[in-house]
């Protein structure tokens, strides 16, 4: 069947490929380097966060969470995101140094993001959220929940704060 | 073919009654939502902005958010794309709908459902945004009249699909007129798009609110949703694409670029759009990074008709100003007929797809993504894409269709152009704003802004603009409604405008089967949906995910 195409149009598809590949060419650069989104699909039980017997242990009971460093000397920190607050409620970590977090929510979906970073996730209910990333500028900022999870939800935020690497502390 | 008649003493068709009817019903429920849901922007805008500190209520804030959402995305967008679909679809084919009552039965249930959840969304019962994630949960008549708005446009993909079968028995070998072949494929698309919502709110939602199960699974919810999530926006800006491709040549006094390759972008737009969902979940933890990139490619894939569509309306447009005496390389532009709410609509729409789909390309990204998920950039993309390509076009729709249906002279044209030029510049003002303060941290959905005197002094200067926006966006979409009611009493004119479709430069009479035939792509999309949901959805069967109980979202 006869099928008409412009030559002009022709070209055009061509500059659309190249720009489709250009595209998924700079996608598969930085995934391949690392750049991976917060992906690691790790089960917990939200209603027992506080119970070793529970789902996923007790990692993120009261006594456990805060910012720590483990056997390889990696910094982690670890979160409960509950309405509407993040606990711990402030966190103080070094400038430019890489760190793991690791954070579930105690009851409904919420986010957690550090504004001008990308500190971004989101938190399911029943899952284990995690990323690697290193804040780079001094000061103090909010950790705000971004995804709505009830009438406080605007007013759900922490506080980290971002020292000089010699003025850290655990 | 029948040669279309003049002769205004002949009785008027069967089907030209049915779709004078069906579409004008379907269209103003649409339009009606829409008006009602312009305030509530408006509002919100003003509450959230920290300038006007009496409006602050969070209570009326929360449900403004949730019904201004449910009202545009759901009831406005499904009631016109039935409306202008059954419109274009007899006129074009010439022929009834197969069973008028059923296609009425599909009108109730929509508008049965529209009703019984705007209930509680007004009483504040249901505020739990358009996207309604698990575990909170709004009342069960809000899931319920949502479930019937889908049921009933259903019906309306039925009608579009048998008009195509039947009209294809009738005339074998045959092109499908454009217009038709476009409006059947969104409809096959809602189909697959609606089924991942309706599988949320079947399986794990209505058990729960009738107490047959106690707990649900929020990952899996959220991962139906996204199923529906990104394809829905194509449902919305198919009608779009259509008008621009089937209405819009004829009236900027020229002739369509390309049949066929509007056929290819039609295609492309649905196989596209379907199985990419999981970019709305890059930032989400039940789901492994692999799918996430699988994703990423098909993604990407949708520049290709978004591309092939600017480059055949601009041509489109370009002839017609060489036309009406364009001369050099730009000189057409200035020739082409501004003065038509159609043609000036679809440049303007041009326009907006253009920012938006580039603000797109961030959003689609794997890892950059990070920086603008669930911040304001969000918001102002999807009404950019939204708001402003897709509904600036079933502006121009209803300027085109009205007089077609009423027999009487569009109110003001001038009135109109206007409309159309505050909407384009009132959403260029709202929603650039809102870009730039997605990139300076600011979240969206969120009623107040409490973090910090510094945020509020980067964020500032940019609400103010914004602010301005939508009390110009707030004007158009009066003037809007001010037209279309005046065009029911102005002056009836001594014909009806007949209702004619675009034809391309090289009309073809016959296109290749894939290009006039569904049945492929639907087998097509069948595969992909299976490997790019398939073990994601699987995964939920064995992952053991602890599950959630129910919340609500007034604590």
């Amino acid at each position: 069947m006869a099928f008409h195409i412009d030559k002009l149009e022709k070209r055009w598809i061509f500059m659309v490929a190249g720009f489709v590949l250009m595209a998924w060419g700079i996608q598969i650069y930085y995934a391949v380097q690392g750049w991976h989104p917060p992906s690691n699909v790790e089960v917990i039980d939200s209603a027992q966060l506080h119970l070793a017997t529970g789902v996923g242990g007790d990692e993120f009971s009261e006594q456990n969470i805060g910012v720590k460093r483990d056997a390889d000397g990696q910094l982690i920190v670890t979160m409960v995101a509950a309405r509407y607050g993040f606990y711990p409620q402030e966190i103080e970590l070094p400038q430019g140094e890489a760190f793991k977090i690791r954070i579930a929510s105690f009851d409904v979906l919420h986010g957690i993001y550090v504004p001008l970073t990308n500190l971004n996730m989101m938190l399911v209910p029943g899952y284990v959220s995690e990323a690697t990333t290193m804040l780079n500028n001094l000061g103090d900022y909010p950790m705000l929940c971004h995804e709505f999870c009830g009438m406080g939800h605007a007013y759900m935020f922490g506080n980290v704060k971002i020292v000089p690497q010699d003025e850290f502390k655990l | 073919m029948t040669l279309s008649t003049t002769n205004s003493d002949a009785p008027t068709p069967e089907y030209q009654a049915t779709a004078k009817k069906l579409g004008l019903s379907h269209m103003w429920v649409g339009f009606v939502a829409f008006a009602a849901a312009i305030p509530m922007g408006l509002y919100q805008v003003a509450e959230r902005s920290n300038l006007f500190a009496s409006l602050e209520s969070r209570e009326v804030y929360y449900a403004s958010v949730t019904t201004h959402g449910v009202l545009m995305a759901y009831v406005l967008t499904t009631f016109f794309i039935m409306g202008f679909g059954y419109f274009a679809a007899l006129h074009s084919l010439k022929q009834n709908v197969w069973s008028p009552l059923f296609s009425w039965a599909g009108f109730v249930i929509a508008l049965v459902g529209t009703v019984m959840a705007a209930v509680p969304l007004l009483l504040g019962q249901a505020s739990v945004m358009y996207t309604f994630y698990p575990p909170e949960m709004a009342v069960t008549p809000f899931y319920l009249g949502a479930a019937l708005l889908f049921i009933g446009s259903w019906f309306w993909c039925v009608d579009m699909i048998v008009g195509m079968m039947q009209w294809r028995r009738a005339n074998p070998g045959m092109a499908v007129p454009l217009v038709m072949f476009g409006t059947t494929i969104n409809a096959l698309l809602w189909l697959w798009t609606s089924m991942g919502a309706t599988l949320e709110v079947l399986l794990q939602i209505l058990p729960m609110q009738f107490g047959w199960v106690d707990t649900i699974d929020p990952g899996l919810a959220r991962t139906f949703f996204s199923w529906t999530l990104h394809a829905i926006v194509y449902f919305w800006l198919f009608p779009a694409y259509i008008a621009m491709y089937a209405i819009m040549p004829r009236e900027s006094g020229g002739k369509l670029f390309s049949d066929e390759l509007a056929r290819v972008a039609f295609v492309m737009l649905f196989i596209f759009s379907v199985p990419i969902g999981f970019h709305h979940l890059y930032m989400d933890p039940q789901q492994a990074a692999g799918w996430k990139l699988l994703h990423m490619f098909g993604t990407f894939m949708v520049a290709v008709p978004t591309f092939i569509t600017g480059f055949t309306i601009l041509a489109t447009l370009e002839i017609s100003g060489r036309l009406r005496g364009g001369k050099g390389l730009f000189g057409w532009i200035a020739k082409i007929r501004w003065n038509n709410p159609m043609t000036l609509a679809a440049m303007l729409s041009m326009l907006m797809l253009t920012a938006g789909g580039f603000g797109g390309v961030i959003n689609a990204s794997y890892s950059m993504n990070a920086l603008i998920h669930n911040t304001q950039w969000i918001t102002g993309h999807f009404h950019l894409i939204f708001g402003g390509t897709s509904v600036i076009m079933y502006f121009a729709v209803a300027y085109w269709a009205w007089p077609r249906i009423t027999g009487r002279r569009l109110a003001s044209t001038r009135m109109a152009l206007w409309q159309l030029w505050l909407w384009f510049w009132g959403m260029l003002l709202t929603t650039l704003p809102w870009h730039v303060l997605g990139l300076l941290g600011q979240p969206r959905r969120v009623d107040t802004l409490p973090y910090g005197e510094e945020l509020n002094a980067l964020w500032n200067p940019h609400e103010v603009v914004m602010f301005s926006g939508a009390v110009m966006l707030t004007v158009s979409a009066v003037l809007f409604i001010i037209v279309l009611v005046r065009s029911h009493f102005s002056e009836r004119l001594p014909e009806v405008p007949e209702v004619v479709f675009a034809t391309a430069i090289h009309q073809p009479l016959r296109v290749p089967h894939l290009l006039n035939s569904l049945a492929f792509w639907n087998w097509a999309m069948l595969v992909y949906m299976l490997a790019s949901y398939g073990y994601p959805l699987l995964q939920f069967a064995f992952i053991g995910t602890p599950q959630s109980i129910p919340f609500g979202f007034g604590e």
